[in-house]
């Protein structure tokens, strides 16, 4: 029988259609707990008897170490333990095929700021103490900061002793149709050289890691990881303990994009110190150490010729690309294939040609940032529309559509594209920004500029070989009437634990609040490979959404038998299960979750996921860029150029996304804007550099000199959600996280041409590029080479 | 390296704290290991990033920046305390909530601080102009403060509704 409380919302019944979660705006599952401030994050977690650990970290950019005597460090009072490279010796990649680093240095230092030695001590202050009393012998090498440079260096003594191919981390050349044949007939052919320094990530929670050894001998790892699943295999192999006496828990994160999706040296040193004293032991990086930690954004040297046809069609691309890796592998291999992979849609292509070169530098390894391999490409590809479209007297708006690949469609690298709103998105910017009406009157100094892109949803093959599902999501239902997610899903404050819960809510008729999402724990969750690439939406969603469909079959059974009526007429909703043609017939949720386990047993469900294995390039690297489905994007930004200081003042970016079903809505607009953010901050401020000048040391690393945007500085962001639902997604539903920070790049450097006339082709666009560019546009106006740019024109 | 200690006394938000402090120590240091007041976050330990901000005498300062002994016989809040003040939700963690302006939730408790200092300084609605000149000391990487300011000029009005 119905009980009171379920009586009293009965009145919403009779909209059950739209009583569901999916598309709605939500509270998410666990914001109020962090505003409130009693979430716990990794550095919050303190353990009875708890020691500090610290690394000592290489003052040189390459050198061999000679020796290291750590007595004087051991003779301290309140130091329990010192460890070198020797003591973890084993070498470990996220990559399984380019394992190239070791937690601490073991012969050489590759780079200012590689780990040398930890120490684990009563409390912070002892334990730097004790690292300054490490006497570190160093044999100073030449360092190679050039990539270039490192490629043409000898074979014999490569920076890092593990590569097999000199200073060559990798190389990739793929050839899709004739690109001499398209570009030799191509009426238009647009040649240009672009270069993006490297940016870094900037999590305001920096790397923190705590490890446990239970008497039992097991090892617990708290860390602020975004992949536990990877760093759990890593720290089997490093420490040569089967994976089962591990566990390694991600607490609540405080921001990653993808700065923390690989194992650092932290991680293998407190679990090692933990093991080597028997007492728990933390360690939190300091600000400093989490920009020589890195795994950033690589540089990019960039050589595009792109041939158009008069009509503007793309008849063929061909890229050449340098890549700075850095010291050590990382993500490199998959980087390598991303920087040209990625690059062949939303567009149609007569022929593709990409040649990537990934070099070893005597600097802090690059790795994924959002966006990973492509936010570089997508910068060169664009601009080179936005000069196409000037050659050829076309709306850069309307070029893009003139080239667009549509849904259902095979780019010329061979990946089968499902749902495409690439077409909705430029409409949706074009709109909004007064496009048609306003680019032809803003006057000189302001100006429009557009870019589109595209971006994956997951990989359609995992980082180590395997058959096994991508992803798994376990379901228990229990008494009260409410449900518990198991998932070995990271949240990084993205909100996948709220797009669980959403489908959990959508399909179970509960409301968020009702749902208890637990997450990443190996002990307790299904494995999951972890926040990167784009892929927990899609894949961990349609994990979720096959064990919550099959509890909704268990319970809307048990209810439809006992009324005697089909079970496909039995509704869950608002804490209800209801018949659909007779809503006064209802019983609480509870109840239905009662009668199902009285036929059924305990309600527990799993529900796994795996790619679909025909979506990719039948060649090898075919694999790598392909993905179930693919978002897409359009910005328009808005600039305003100040001709006497050269400072570009980004007004307003309109971002447009097709996430093909947006979930929870503001959490949707809160990953565009996000993105569209942190694209705008590439563009304009951010440059991750070293200084060859002195020794390889970061040119500024803190949070003051290495500038990110304020409020203050943040351009207005809008952002206009676009549905074309795929049918491989939960609900149709793709990525949002990473796609919209694409374009951001390109617009503004396209807005900045709109404004003033000049091309932007080096990252970030600082004051001093921009004098410089506009210096040299005034000479050639002055020498009669070029007609003054807009009216008013300088 | 043990500093003498000494015993700090002072009010955490709302109640009489004694606590033995180093003198070196930080107010941040103090309240997140000594006294596990969590909410006050480290992002980069010299007073860039704001994600440390408590309220003295309800004036917002960087509590990485600030000598615990500094804060004798003051008044200190942190964000565990501007939810008790307002008797359980504030308006602005009910407004950052519901505008989903917190995503990893890391720069959060410091952004909350800065704004209500703000919002009990001028005691009316706010523009988005004035919540980013008092928040510009607030760095977040998350959400690109779109939503943030949304929330705060929304928490502004009803704040200041009768």
């Amino acid at each position: 029988m119905p009980d009171d409380a379920a009586k009293s919302i009965v009145a919403p019944v009779t909209v059950v259609a739209g009583a569901g979660q999916v598309g709605k705006v939500h509270r998410k599952v666990d914001a109020m707990e962090r505003m409130r401030g009693i979430t716990r994050y990794t550095d919050d977690l303190v353990l009875p008897g708890m020691l500090h650990a610290k690394i000592k970290r290489s003052p040189h950019a390459h050198a061999r170490i000679v020796g290291i005597d750590a007595s004087a460090a051991l003779a301290m009072p309140g130091v329990l333990a010192v460890i070198t490279g020797r003591d973890l010796p084993v070498p470990y990649g996220i990559i399984p095929w380019t394992p190239d680093e070791t937690a601490l240095a073991l012969d050489k230092a590759l780079f200012v700021g590689d780990g040398v030695a930890a120490v684990a001590a009563v409390d912070e202050d002892t334990a730097i103490a004790a690292c300054d009393a490490i006497a570190v012998e160093y044999e100073p090498l030449p360092p190679l900061f050039d990539p270039e440079a490192a490629l043409a260096a000898s074979e014999h003594n490569p920076i890092n002793p593990y590569s097999r191919h000199g200073n060559l981390s990798k190389e990739v050349l793929l050839e899709f149709g004739d690109v001499e044949a398209g570009l030799a007939d191509a009426p238009l052919v647009i040649e240009g050289e672009y270069f993006f320094e490297g940016t870094t990530h900037a999590a305001i929670e920096p790397h923190c890691a705590l490890a446990h050894v239970e008497p039992s001998g097991l090892l617990t790892v708290w860390s602020s990881t975004q992949v536990s699943h990877y760093l759990h295999r890593e720290l089997a192999k490093v420490l040569g303990l089967p994976a089962h006496r591990i566990r390694v828990i991600q607490p609540p994160l405080g921001g990653a994009f993808g700065g923390k999706s690989e194992p650092f040296d932290l991680e293998f040193c407190v679990a090692k110190l933990a093991l080597a004293t028997g007492r728990p032991v933390k360690l939190l990086y300091t600000r400093e150490e989490v920009f020589y930690a890195h795994r950033g954004r690589h540089p990019m040297r960039m050589r595009y010729r792109t041939g158009f046809s008069r009509e503007g069609k793309i008849l063929a691309m061909d890229a050449r690309t340098i890549i700075d890796g850095g010291a050590y592998s990382s993500f490199g291999l998959v980087t390598t294939y991303y920087s040209g992979q990625l690059a062949c849609s939303p567009y149609v292509m007569g022929a593709y040609r990409f040649h990537s070169r990934r070099a070893y530098t005597n600097k802090p390894a690059c790795g994924p940032k959002r966006g990973h391999g492509s936010v570089q490409p997508r910068f060169a590809t664009e601009v080179q529309l936005d000069k196409a479209a000037v050659a050829l007297g076309i709306d850069p708006i309307d070029l893009r559509r003139r080239n667009d690949l549509g849904g259902d469609a095979k780019t010329v690298n061979e990946f089968r594209i499902g749902s495409n709103g690439f077409l909705e998105c430029l409409e949706k910017v074009e709109a909004a920004s007064g496009w048609i009406e306003r680019r032809a009157t803003l006057p000189y100094g302001r100006g429009l500029g557009v870019a589109g892109s595209t971006y994956i949803c997951g990989t359609n093959y995992p980082i180590y070989p395997n058959a096994m599902p991508q992803a798994a999501v376990q379901i228990c239902l229990d008494r009260s009437g409410r449900a518990r997610v198991f998932a070995g899903a990271n949240d990084i404050g993205q909100g996948s634990n709220t797009m669980l819960a959403v489908i959990v809510g959508e399909e179970l008729g509960l409301p968020l609040t009702d749902i208890r999402v637990v997450t990443a724990d190996t002990d307790l969750t299904p494995v999951d490979l972890g926040a990167y690439s784009s892929r927990i939406t899609l894949m961990v969603g349609n994990a979720c959404l096959e064990a919550a469909r099959k509890l909704r079959k268990l319970v809307t059974g048990s209810v439809a038998r006992r009324w005697g009526i089909p079970g496909d007429r039995v509704v869950l909703a608002e804490r209800l299960a209801l018949d659909r043609e007779n809503p006064e017939q209802h019983v609480a949720l509870a109840q239905a979750f009662a009668w199902a386990e009285e036929d059924h047993g305990l309600l527990g469900e799993v529900g796994s996921y795996n790619t679909p294995k025909d979506r990719h390039g039948d060649y090898r690297g075919g694999t790598i860029g392909a993905s179930p489905a693919y978002s897409f994007t359009a910005h328009v930004a808005e600039v305003e150029v100040d001709p006497d200081t050269g400072v570009v003042d980004v007004k307003t970016i309109w971002v447009a996304h097709d996430c093909g079903r947006a979930l929870s809505r503001k959490v949707v607009e809160g990953q565009m804007e996000g993105s569209a953010y942190m694209g705008f901050a590439e563009a304009i401020m951010e440059q991750h550099v070293v200084d060859p000048g002195h020794g390889g040391v970061h040119a500024g690393p803190s949070l003051l000199d290495y500038r990110i945007p304020t409020f203050l500085d943040t351009p207005e962001l809008h952002s206009l959600i676009v549905e074309a639902p795929d049918p491989q997604g939960p609900y149709g539903a793709k990525e949002a996280g990473e796609g919209p920070l694409h374009p951001s790049i390109p617009a503004i450097a396209n807005a900045i041409y709109d404004a003033v006339g000049i091309r932007m082709d080096t990252l970030p666009f600082s004051p001093p590029k921009v004098l410089r560019a506009l210096a040299q546009r005034r000479a050639a106006e002055a020498a009669g080479q070029l007609a003054p740019h807009k009216r008013g024109g300088a | 390296m043990t500093a003498p200690v000494r015993l700090l006394q002072c009010t955490v938000n709302g109640r009489a704290t004694a606590v033995a402090v180093a003198p070196h120590r930080t107010l941040l240091e103090v309240l997140r290991y000594q006294l596990d007041l969590i909410g006050s976050k480290q992002g980069c330990d010299k007073g860039d990033c704001g994600a440390c901000t408590v309220q003295v005498d309800g004036v917002p300062k960087l509590a990485c920046l600030t000598l615990a002994v500094a804060v004798e016989g003051r008044e200190v809040t942190t964000v565990e305390g501007l939810g008790e003040r307002a008797g359980g939700c504030h308006p602005l963690q009910d407004a950052f909530d519901r505008h989903d302006a917190a995503q990893c939730g890391f720069c959060t408790p410091g952004i909350l601080m800065a704004a209500d200092a703000l919002l009990r300084r001028v005691q009316r609605p706010v523009t988005p102009d004035e919540v980013r000149a008092a928040l510009a000391g607030n760095l977040c990487r998350c959400t690109g403060y779109t939503k943030i300011i949304d929330a705060v000029v929304d928490a502004s009005r009803r704040l200041s509704q009768p």
